[in-house]
């Protein structure tokens, strides 16, 4: 697959190192002429010191031939203009931009970015694992931006513990995907008991979180001082 | 009329100026206090220091309710960035955006943004200048020149 990594800091170099491992033809495009270099010597001439974000760069690149153009520099508005570039001017099938803030996000795959990687989230959500809050912890969001893969840790008091999947009613749209219990991960059975220490991943509606929390954990627990 | 203006650079200060005095209720945001020494010293309108590019500031200044919304920083893909913003979640129904590349603001009018190019309307100039026909796209702004936009209230 012949791919285009826009930005060469370190989410474009070692991205452009993994996927030329996995026999990727791949482009980096880097602007800042000593950092293009660096990289060049240390990965060869797949590095053009080029401003991914001007048109005629994207087009010497290959654009016009990329299954995949990613831009992962460290601001959101060159990522943004180069995936929009890449997709209306260069009919890229699939574009992906790195989102710094949360607040762009949704308005990044509003505006048909086609994947967006959301850093601050994910180490958000990596905080949010070691704190023993009774929330949910959101582990993904789907594409579409209203459905998503959410985590609940289920205490002796949890209004879920004791009972079966069966007697759990979710709103509509939300479903009970897998239970871990220790290190067994295992499908939710209509039968299934769910017991103090499990943790259910389930797909649920944006909009309905609070109720599903509310029949999984209960109420929100007090903010860890 | 409530104007927003992204970018207090030579472009910026000056529509300010021009619209605030012509009645428009008009709120400018730059990133740097300093540009605000580009507004005539009895500017009436609202100058703030803020991330224009940010949905959150931009909702706090009112640009929901704003009539027109004009990014003139000195970056095109900042400015690409704020007036989508302004167009597709705050829903200003006036959004101009400043985009100096002849490619990219050729890109972006084709998205249907309207996109004014310094480079394109200097080259029309020029040309007309010398008595050739010049460039049909520059200056314009994809039908978005409504005349009631300077006129005073």
């Amino acid at each position: 697959m012949f791919i285009i990594v826009v930005g060469g800091g370190k989410v474009g170099y070692y991205l452009t190192r993994e996927l030329l491992t996995s026999g990727h033809e791949v482009v980096l495009l880097e602007k800042d002429p000593r950092r293009a270099a660096q990289i060049a010597d240390e990965i060869g001439s797949v590095v053009l010191n080029r401003d991914g974000c001007e048109g005629k760069h994207l087009a010497a690149a290959g654009a016009n031939r990329a299954s995949i153009v990613a831009a992962v520099t460290g601001d959101d508005e060159d990522n943004l203009v180069v995936c929009q570039m890449a997709k209306h001017h260069f009919d890229v099938p699939r574009t992906i931009a790195r989102v710094n803030s949360n607040k762009n996000e949704e308005l990044f795959r509003r505006l048909g970015v086609d994947e967006v990687i959301n850093p601050t989230r994910m180490a958000l959500g990596a905080i949010e694992q070691d704190i023993p809050v009774h929330d949910l912890l959101h582990l993904a969001q789907l594409s579409t931006g209203d459905m998503e893969l959410v985590e609940a840790q289920i205490e002796a008091d949890s209004p879920a513990a004791g009972r079966t999947a069966r007697d759990l009613v979710l709103p509509e749209g939300c479903i009970l995907f897998v239970i871990i219990r220790g290190d067994v991960v295992q499908t939710v059975r209509p039968d299934t008991a769910i017991q103090p220490g499990d943790k259910l991943v389930a797909l649920s509606r944006t909009d309905c979180q609070d109720e599903v929390r509310h029949i999984l954990i209960g109420e929100r627990a007090e903010t860890p001082a | 009329m409530r104007t927003i203006i992204v970018g207090c650079g030579r472009v910026g200060a000056g529509l300010a100026d021009i619209l605030s005095r012509s009645g428009h209720e008009v709120t400018i945001i730059d990133i740097s206090t300093q540009a605000f020494n580009r507004l005539t010293s009895d500017f009436p309108g609202q100058a703030i220091r803020g991330d224009g590019t940010d949905q959150d500031v931009l909702r706090r200044l009112g640009a929901e309710t704003a009539d027109y919304f004009f990014a003139l920083t000195e970056g095109d893909n900042r400015n690409a960035l704020a007036a989508q913003l302004a167009r597709d979640a705050l829903h200003v129904p006036h959004v101009v955006a400043k985009i100096n590349d002849p490619v990219r603001a050729a890109a972006y009018r084709a998205m249907g943004l309207a996109v004014i190019c310094r480079t394109d309307m200097l080259v029309d100039a020029l040309a007309r200048y010398v008595g050739l026909p010049g460039d049909p796209r520059a200056g314009n702004l994809a039908g978005e020149t409504p005349s009631h936009a300077v006129e005073a209230r």
